[in-house]
């Protein structure tokens, strides 16, 4: 009785667990049931029920209430897809001009709209693209073809690789100094001479389109949340929403109403990146000091004017950073956007990887990778400068940097023109190295892969299988023997322990979200494949960020590690593990560890690092040893901090994961992969999207709400 | 005497949602601690005063004590929940945005303990920053900026960023913003609490000199009893949002109100605060000696002089007309005794 008082959380949380392995053993598997259960797939098949529900038909296979529960959501994708189509192709027909028949036309509103929207982004990305590259394009979009037949003069020369290069050399020089700007350069002339210049410099376009838009609309919605607190609830379950929603769920819908190509992902991307963007605006004006703005509007500002010359420029650095955020999402959706037709690296990426040429593969990602560090770097570096003085500087001072620019612009020209005499033959090096044309060492990566096959096969294939018979079999059957209703009262249990009944509420209602759509069988999948990375990945990040902190030296040195390998587009986690693990469910899962494993170790050690000095000193000098500061002070005060790395890693597990699919798994992500090539996929898509992202949340939820009462506890923030 | 720039009847701020409500049905009988258990807690309670032109009013209060409050209520940083305010004449309650923008550009003037400086802003372009609002041509507003560089003496620095400023010439610069505009009107937000006292006490004196010159309104927020007494004209003593005395100092420190400003009063080294013209007797006594003090002298600085003489002293005025006398016991009496622990 004694110890039932001393320890009430822990028998409440045994008891919790009795009964979920009461429940567990207690309903057996009915004999009907199979693991593939194709509702959402539109396959007629005998054994398969009815109902019809707002005029759609769902098909369902017999069930057991205990067991898994109905699939009385199976109607929302089907729903949500006519909706789509229903608002395209005939919701609100309005008459529209049309300029190249010089006729009204009747055309569905949304679709007006969507069209319009579309040409506009294709204009833009076109613009900027035959800026860089050359083309015909933006001319044609203010004449006509024909006008292009009779003046063949007329099309946009490109800008030289030269120029581009040292351009981005001198801005990053302007951002941060003489070494960012040699890593610049170098980055440029690498991806030059590798022949992957056209590619770079696609996907450059598409992050200055998509990059500048997103901001300009998360810094409104941003102002718009801070100023309004109705908006701010209004955003708030969205902004939740898609910060554990994967990157490439929201693709899916994308498709059916821009179609295929740049400019639908463009759009797209806005949808993902303006998020981190209206988060850290909002962070950002927050921690304006209170005294600061009284001193504005002592000053006799007007909202305006408090707005744009006090609260902005205070919340600078925030707001950097947020776009710093954005043009690290911009990025990585410019790589994934190649699933939808959107070209540049990504699309080489995609191409080499389907043709199982590893070697191809590796150099495209190595490019992504050089361009994401760099443009993180590059964005970071502006965050962090302060405002320097110029009132005092002579002119040549003052437009040293536009000056050069100037120079280089000129110097490239006549470099370009002296190549045309160089290279009359072949093709012009000095302007632009052709894709292929390069230098490549695909080969060679390749006949390394091909010997790691050759010499390691017979450990690899050992390892392989031991691994999935031993390991990941049993996991699996395990997760998905668990009977709907036995997982719904552990996570809201759980819920309840943690986070009192509100807690429980709301993981109740986003599980019973996931087991009431067609896809609870995938979601355990999901959630086991995550499970296995998340407790791999932290068992590996604690370990290591711990090693790491005893030296001040190594601590920032991982750190900076954390930082690089956080900028790479989690798809191109996937080159190296096909390079050796081969096409198998351990490739998604070793990409998955590599990836958790990087917020796991980071706040580790962050959350270590934030122990306070004083107390440091203090555990000192009352004689504790080394081991003893350790698990006495510096854990139990860091441990908040590291859960919140956890749920980090557990996002970043379930995005691996998802994307895995592309190797070939049997989970939600699949699906979704699925739905990408089938015209009636929007609505599967999104509501898969929504049940991974409800997983996260779930998670989310449950330790946020555990970490909140922590810090409340010791009195940490 | 002319109308008062600053006049403050009955002012109320009380936080919590149904303030307005819970304040109209109490007839202003606030009782804090009822307040309290309906979730409204009172910051400023009742507070009628005037600060006439010139003069310097320090409201002095521990934390917590609605000073600060009271002081956004009449910059209309937060609106009073009750009462009327005045500033030369004018209701602010009823002013509109545009006229209280207005007002606050040509009249008020605020310095913060924190600074609050402009972080991207050199320390020209930070005092230049009220009157670029107000639609002053740049070059213009800099040149007039430079000025209150050199008066808060700041030269040499007007293209310093202020994170590259110590906090004394932070202050400066912030002093130096909010008299830009020129205003009648200054507020000062506990503009030294954030110093060290060595920087303080410059600062002050500094502070005294500007004041000087410039004889505007002053409202100042204080924690510091010291500071309050170097500084008033007239003290407001606050605790619980309520004004527990308003006086000058020397009444202060010679009739302390309540208990709980004695309690601040006990303290005080009353040779340095009391004038001769505060302890000295009005009969005039013939039999006073030959040394004279004006009645505006500090007592500290002539005690000396006093203790010497075995007779009373004349005190003179400052026509140098004998008004009253002042006996070397008297002093000893003030300097010593009618404290807690003397005999």
């Amino acid at each position: 009785m004694d110890y039932l008082k001393k320890y009430p959380k822990l028998f409440q949380w045994l008891f919790l667990l009795i009964i979920f392995f009461a429940l567990c053993f207690s309903i057996d598997v009915p004999e009907t049931y199979k693991f593939i259960r194709g509702q959402a797939e539109f396959v007629k098949d005998p054994n398969q029920s009815t109902y019809v529900f707002l005029g759609k038909e769902v098909r369902y296979y017999a069930f057991d209430v205990f067991w898994r529960l109905p699939p009385l959501l199976g109607w929302l994708p089907i729903w949500i897809n006519d909706s789509l189509f229903f608002l395209m192709n005939e919701w609100m027909p309005m008459e529209f001009w049309n300029e190249d028949t010089q006729e009204y036309k009747t055309r569905p509103l949304v679709l007006e709209i969507s069209r319009t929207l579309t040409s506009f982004m294709t204009f833009l990305i076109f613009l900027i693209r035959e800026t860089l590259l050359g083309g015909l394009e933006t001319i044609v979009a203010f004449t006509s073809w024909d006008w292009i037949d009779k003046n063949p003069w007329a099309e946009l020369p490109g800008l030289p690789w030269t120029i581009v290069a040292a351009g981005f050399a001198i801005l990053a020089y302007k951002l941060s100094g003489k070494g960012l700007a040699i890593f610049a350069g170098l980055v440029m002339v690498y991806i030059s001479i590798f022949g992957q210049w056209k590619p770079s410099m696609q996907t450059l376009s598409f992050i200055l389109v998509a990059a500048p838009l997103s901001f300009i609309f998360g810094l409104g919605l941003g102002v718009a949340a801070y100023k309004s607190k109705r908006v701010e609830k209004a955003l708030y379950p969205i902004l939740l929403v898609m910060q554990t929603m994967p990157q490439y769920a929201v693709l899916v819908p994308a498709l059916v109403l821009f179609g295929v190509g740049d400019h639908a992902a463009v759009i797209i991307t806005m949808i993902v990146a303006v998020p981190p963007m209206i988060l850290l605006t909002l962070l950002g004006l927050r921690a304006v000091p209170p005294e600061v703005i009284e001193a504005g509007r002592m000053s006799g500002c007007n909202n305006w004017q408090l707005m744009t010359k006090v609260l902005i420029p205070t919340a600078r650095r925030d707001i950097l950073i947020g776009v710093n955020q954005v043009i690290m999402v911009c990025f990585s959706m410019a790589v994934i956007s190649a699933f939808i037709g959107a070209k540049g690296l990504g699309f080489n990426l995609l191409l080499a990887l389907n043709q199982l040429n590893i070697g191809l593969a590796l150099e495209a990602g190595l490019c992504i990778s050089l361009i994401a560090i760099l443009l993180d770097k590059m964005s970071l570096a502006w965050a962090n400068k302060q405002t320097d003085y110029f009132g005092n500087l002579t002119f040549y001072q003052r437009n040293k940097n536009s000056l050069f620019f100037g120079a280089s612009v000129i110097i490239g020209i006549i470099l370009a023109y002296v190549g045309t005499f160089i290279f009359k033959d072949t093709f012009n090096y000095l302007f632009e190295v052709p894709h292929n044309k390069g230098i490549s060492t695909a080969d060679f990566w390749n006949k390394g892969v091909d010997w790691i096959f050759d010499t390691f096969f017979v450990y690899i294939k050992a390892f392989n299988t031991w691994l999935i018979v031993e390991v990941l079999q049993p996991m699996r059957a395990l997760y998905l023997r668990m009977p709907a209703v036995a997982t719904l009262v552990l996570v809201v249990g759980a819920g309840y322990l943690i986070g009192g009944i509100r807690s429980a509420l709301v993981v109740f209602g986003l599980t019973l979200f996931i087991a009431l759509s067609p896809w609870w069988d995938r979601a355990l999948v999901t959630t086991y494949m995550a499970t296995f990375g998340v407790i791999m990945s932290c068992a590996i990040g604690f370990t290591v960020g711990t090693l790491c902190f005893q030296s001040k030296r190594a601590a920032a040195f991982m750190l900076g590690v954390c930082d690089i390998f956080q900028t790479f587009p989690s798809f191109v986690y996937l080159i190296p593990v096909m390079m050796l693990f081969g096409i198998t469910d351990t490739s998604v899962l070793i990409a998955v560890i590599v990836y958790a494993t990087i917020p796991a170790t980071r706040y580790t050690i962050e959350g270590l690092r934030s122990v306070p000095a004083g107390l440091h000193d203090a555990a000192t000098m009352s004689g504790v040893n080394k081991f003893q500061r350790l698990t006495k002070i510096e854990f139990p005060l860091a441990f908040p901090h590291m859960m919140l790395g956890l749920n980090q890693t557990i996002v970043f597990a379930l995005f691996m994961v998802i994307i895995g699919a592309f190797i070939g798994t049997e989970d939600l992500g699949q699906y979704i992969l699925k739905a990408l090539s089938d015209k009636n996929g929007a609505g599967i898509g999104l509501t898969l999207g929504i049940c991974v992202a409800f997983i996260g949340l779930i998670f989310d939820n449950l330790i946020r709400t555990w970490v909140g009462q922590r810090k409340k506890h010791l009195g940490i923030d | 005497m002319s109308e008062p720039v600053i006049k403050c009847e009955n002012v109320y701020k009380i936080f919590g949602a149904n303030a307005e409500k819970m304040l109209q049905e109490s007839n202003g009988n606030v009782d804090a601690r009822t307040f309290q258990d309906n979730g409204c807690i009172v910051g400023v309670n009742n507070a009628s005063f005037e600060v006439s032109k010139g003069e310097m009013l320090v409201v002095m209060g521990l934390s917590g004590s609605g000073k600060s409050t009271l002081l956004r209520c009449i910059s209309r940083l937060t609106d009073a929940t009750g009462g009327k305010i005045f500033i030369e004449g004018q209701d602010l309650l009823k002013l509109n945005n545009k006229e209280l923008i207005d007002l606050r550009r040509n009249k008020m003037g605020m310095v913060f303990q924190s600074f609050a400086l402009l972080p991207h802003k050199t320390v020209v372009e930070n005092i230049a920053f009220p009157l670029q609002i107000k639609g002053i041509k740049t070059e213009d507003s800099i040149s007039k900026a430079m000025d209150m560089v050199k008066l808060v003496g700041l030269d040499g620095r007007e293209n310093y960023f202020p994170r590259e400023l110590s906090g004394g010439q932070q202050q400066r610069v912030g002093i130096a913003r909010s008299l830009a505009v020129e205003p009648d009107i200054w507020f000062l937000d506990e503009p030294f609490s954030a110093l060290d006292p060595l920087i303080r006490k410059e600062m002050q004196d500094e502070f005294l000199r500007l004041q000087e010159k410039l004889q505007k309104t002053i409202m100042f927020i204080t924690h510091d009893f010291d500071e309050a007494l170097k500084l008033a004209d007239r003290i407001a003593i606050m605790k619980d949002g309520i004004i527990e005395q308003l006086d000058t100092p020397a009444k202060i420190v010679l009739n302390p109100a309540t208990e709980y400003v004695r309690k601040f009063t006990e303290e005080v080294p009353r040779e340095k605060v009391l004038l001769i013209e505060d302890v000295m007797d009005t009969s005039i006594t013939e039999d006073v000696g030959d040394l004279k003090v004006s009645k505006d002298e500090v007592i500290e600085n002539v005690a000396e002089k006093i203790l010497s003489q075995e007779k009373s002293v004349a005190v003179t005025d400052e026509n140098n007309k004998v008004i009253g006398s002042i006996n070397p016991t008297k002093i000893i009496n003030t300097v010593f005794g009618g404290r807690k622990n003397s005999n």
